[in-house]
Formats: C-alpha cells, structure tokens, sequence
C-alpha cells in the first residue's frame, strides 16, 4: 500500500524534472564552485581562509540555496502551476506521500548537483592549518583534507535536506516561488545571516555550518550555531515546511472560470 | 452513486460565482449546460473536489468531496485544462494513473481503457505529439482506468472534431446505460446532440433550467435563427432555400445570404440537400447572432 514514497509519483517526478529545459541550470553553481576552487587552489599559497569561504560561506549560502531552489521548486511547484498536477491528486494516493516523494527527489537530485560537488571541490582545496582568529600564524590549528571534507560534506548533506524542504513548500504556496526563493536566498541568506548574528537562528546555511563544525573545528567557516541547535533547528524547519506543504497541496484548488 | 448539491454557492470576494445551487445528479448521464462565466466550472471543480463550497453542502456519493482525496476511488475526474504529462507515451500515462489507483494489472486495465477509448494505435506514441482531440480522449482514459461509479467530464467535447465528439457521446450514454453516474459539461448545446439523458443549464450563477435532454433540445433547435450563407451561387441557392417550410425569409447582399429560418435542425438539413441537388458548392454557413448568450436566454425564457 501506499507507503512513505510512491514510487510511480518519483519515477515521474525524475523524469518530468530531468526532461525540462531548466535541468541544465542545475549543473552551474557546482561547475563554477569547482572551477573557482581550481583557480584559487593554482595561484594561492596554502592557506585555510580561502577554502573555508569558499565552500562555507559561497557553498552553503549560494551554491546550495540556488541549486536546491531550482530543483526543489520544480519538482512539484512545476505540476501546480501549469495544472497537471491535477492527475496526480485525482487519485487517492496519500497528499503526504506525494509531498515526501517529491521532497525525496529534490533532496537525492541536490545532494548530486551540490553536496558532491561540495566534497569534491573539499577534497581539491584540501585541509591546512588554521588560526583561530582566523587571521595568520598565531596558534595555529591543523586539519587534515578529510577532515575538512566530511564536514562540508555532512553540512551539505543537512542543507540539501533543509533548503528542499523549505523549496517544496514555497514552491505549493505560490506560483512565484523562483522570485520569493530568489529573494529569500539573497537577501537572508547570503546578506543577513552572514552580518546579522540573530538571524543565524533562522538560517539554512548556517544550520550547514553548525552541522560541518561538528566535523571539523575551523573557524574560518564561521560557524556560529552550535551542532546541537543547528541539527534541533534543522529538524524543525524540514518538518514544519513539510508539514506546510502538505497542507497547502490538500487544499489545491482550481479557481475561476478559463475565459 | 449520486452528487448532491443543496444551496451550494461559492463567491471569489465580492464577485458571486455560483448562487444557492440545488440540484441531484444521479446514475445516467447529465450534462451542465451553460455559456462561459456562469458558473460551471466552479461547480465541476467543487464536485472535483478542488474547491470548497463558500456556503451549501455538496456531496459525493453521499459525503463531501473536498478534502477527501479517497473519493477518487470511486471517482474518475477528466480536467478541462490540457496540461497532461507530455513526455509520458499514452500508455504509460494511462498505466501511471493504474498504479497510483493501486490497481491489480496495472498494464491490462491501462490498455483495456485505452482500447475503450480508441487510442490503441497511438498508446506507443508521446503525448506531446497527440492533437487536442487525442489528449482528451487519454485523459478520459486515464479517466476510467480504475472503473469509477462516477464520471466527472470537464468540458471533454473541446478540441474534438465531429467524428471524435460522435464516439465520445456515444461512449458517455454507454457508460451512462451501465448504470454509472456521468456528468459532463459544455458550453455548446449543439455539441451534445446525440446525447439522451437529463441536463441542467447555468446561467450567471444559478440554475437557470433543468430537464430532459429531447426536450430542451427541441426548444433549442425549434427556435427562430438567422444564418448567413456564402456560396458559389448565392441567387440560385436563395431560390431554392425560400421553397423549404423550415425558411422564413432570404435576403441577397453582396456580402452573402441572410436566411431566416424556424427551424434551426431542418435548415441544417435542407441546405445541404439543396446545394448539391442545384450543383451549388456551400464557401460558409454561419449563424448570425449567436451569441451563446441569446441562446441560453432564450431557453431560460420558455
């Protein structure tokens, strides 16, 4: 019976979403994270600052946002707006079990298009020794390259999870879901939580770099949420916008009279 | 298996779309009949359940059918818009929505609804290459996959040419006579001429009239309408049209025929009869002031 995931709705969803033009787009903020880590990696020194900002602050609040808002907003918010979603919820497949199949693929799709290129481009920028000052040379600490990967990678991992799930709900809430994500990325998450320290409470890129500090104490990635209140948040968050979502695709209507 | 709407209205602001609606659609088919803007795709997408009554209570097959995605088991749905999964063959359209109904044979029912709707030859195909008439004919194949009691149609006669919209009615008053609960809608009265059964009309919001389908379709036809008839020899099929009961008066302008008649259905008749007896070839055959409007006002006023 139906269970967590539909398998028919995902195997429609990855083909709907892999067929669509907009899948090209998915491929860019990684090609460019691993090309800009090459160049830098070629005419530095080694150093910890470039790579922590790098892949923490550009990775994390650019990269993964704007991949998983172009993934997450398609995989159902696609279906709603044109109306073919109709098919889909003319049948009595559970209105939960749609938004997790699709939230599933969003997730599995980002994790490819941004969290492995994330560890990829860790493994090129490889680790170092860091200050924790972050400025030079006073009390250095030394983190190894996998060290420094698994990090961004598990932070990785939990963003995708939590920007698909904050995606997926917008994405059903309005047909304007790439300008509100767009906004939203921009604004809170690359400008405000990275100078407004309240905000970080309620920031999906600074969950990533709480998470990634448990893996590894640089603190050049300025992570400045513990792991514990970047994994409880995170955990709130992707339920809350899931549960959202849910709620707002069983209310789906279909307005007015076509002219 | 019946739908049941008492009082039912629905209104977007301050703008009433749907006013204090009654009505009790049962087995057989039943056509919502209405022009566009009176209100009857408020009411398909209320029974559809994706849109909840502002005021009344509807229900399907004895409960409401807003926010109860369970109905659909007992309830095919054809949407109007023709937004379907274009990338997807026919056949794995029609299989997909099998196995979302969670139906034994997924494959057997989809190619036993695709064979039922004529679509056998084009099942292999994608659907983005299907016409307008096709897509409609996969969605209500889609439609019955799971051999619904009740059979919700919007608007299913768009985009068919006469041959298709032939079949389909044919295949409605099957499924009608079955015993299955079919509701259709349509804007066009003369679409849906072989049809028997029950249909309510919609004008502006509420129940404008109701009955059987011959009956309203007599008055429809029987009413007094004004063509306008360009041709190879408008004299010579002008002489010959004011000899046929069913005409009332012809006019020859430089711009064509006006031909009056009492009779819309025999004019339809006679026209082309007489065109070919006199060797006449027809260029157009137009009514004048038909506005869907005057149509429905017209039933409204007998």
């Amino acid at each position: 019976m139906s269970g967590l995931v539909n398998p028919t709705v995902a195997r429609i969803t990855l083909r709907a979403t892999l067929s669509r033009k907009r899948a090209l787009l998915f491929a860019i903020p990684a090609a460019v994270l691993i090309v800009l880590t090459l160049v830098l990696k070629a005419t530095h020194a080694p150093s910890r600052a470039w790579p922590s900002h790098v892949l923490g602050t550009f990775g994390f609040s650019v990269l993964l946002p704007l991949t998983a808002l172009i993934i997450g907003t398609s995989v159902l918010g696609a279906e709603v707006d044109d109306g073919s979603i109709v098919h889909l919820l003319a049948t009595p497949v559970r209105r939960f079990s749609v938004v997790a199949t699709k939230f599933g693929v969003a997730t599995g799709l980002t994790i490819v298009f941004a969290a492995v290129p994330e560890l990829i481009a860790a493994l090129i920028a490889g680790g170092g020794s860091a200050s924790p000052l972050g400025g030079d040379k006073v009390g250095l600490v030394s983190i190894s390259t996998s060290q420094f990967a698994t990090g961004l990678f598990v932070g990785a991992l939990a963003c995708s999870v939590i920007y698909n799930a904050v995606f997926v709900m917008v994405s059903v809430a309005t047909t304007r879901a790439i300008a509100v994500g767009l906004l939203y990325v921009l604004v809170w998450e690359t400008l405000l939580a990275n100078f407004v320290s309240g905000v970080r409470l309620l920031s999906v890129s600074h969950y990533g770099l709480g998470i990634a500090g448990g893996f590894v104490t640089d603190p050049a990635l300025q992570a400045g949420l513990g792991v514990l209140t970047s994994v409880v948040m995170g955990i709130i968050v992707t339920a809350a916008a899931l549960l959202l979502a849910v709620s707002l695709l069983s209310s789906f209507t279909l307005k007015g009279e076509p002219a | 298996m019946t739908i049941e709407l008492r009082s039912v209205s629905r209104w977007y602001g301050n703008v009433v779309a749907v006013n204090d609606v009654t009505m009790s659609i049962g087995p057989g088919v039943t056509g919502l009949l209405g022009p566009n803007g009176a209100g009857k795709s408020t009411i398909m997408h209320m029974i559809a359940g994706f849109l909840p009554p502002s005021r009344g209570e509807l229900t399907v097959a004895g409960q409401p059918s807003w926010h109860r995605p369970a109905m659909y088991r007992q309830v095919g749905l054809v949407p109007e818009r023709d937004s379907v999964y274009a990338f997807l063959t026919g056949e794995q359209f029609v299989t997909a929505t099998a196995r979302l109904h969670e139906l034994g044979d997924p494959a057997a029912t989809a190619s036993r609804a695709i064979s039922l709707l004529d679509m056998g030859a084009a099942a292999d195909r994608k659907i983005a290459t299907y016409s307008k008439g096709m897509r409609q004919r996969i969605k209500v194949a889609a439609a019955l996959v799971h051999d619904p009691e009740i059979l919700v149609l919007d608007e299913p006669f768009n985009g068919m040419d006469p041959r298709q919209r032939l079949h389909m009615m044919d295949l409605l008053d099957k499924l009608g006579s079955e015993g299955r609960t079919v509701l259709f809608s349509s804007h066009i009265l003369e679409e849906v001429e072989r049809l028997s059964g029950v249909i309510q009309v919609v004008v502006a919001g509420r129940l404008a009239a109701s009955g059987d389908f011959r009956a309203i379709r007599r008055l429809m036809t029987s009413r007094p309408h004004v063509f306008t008839v360009r041709s190879s020899d408008d004299r010579l099929l002008g002489g010959a049209l004011i000899g046929r009961p069913a005409v009332t008066a012809v006019e020859l302008s430089r711009a064509g025929l006006q031909v009056r008649t009492s009779d819309y259905g025999a004019f339809g008749r006679d026209i082309a009869v007489l065109a070919r007896q006199h060797g006449v070839r027809l260029r157009e055959v137009l009514p004048a002031d038909e506005s869907l409007e005057s149509v429905f006002a017209y039933l409204v006023a007998s």
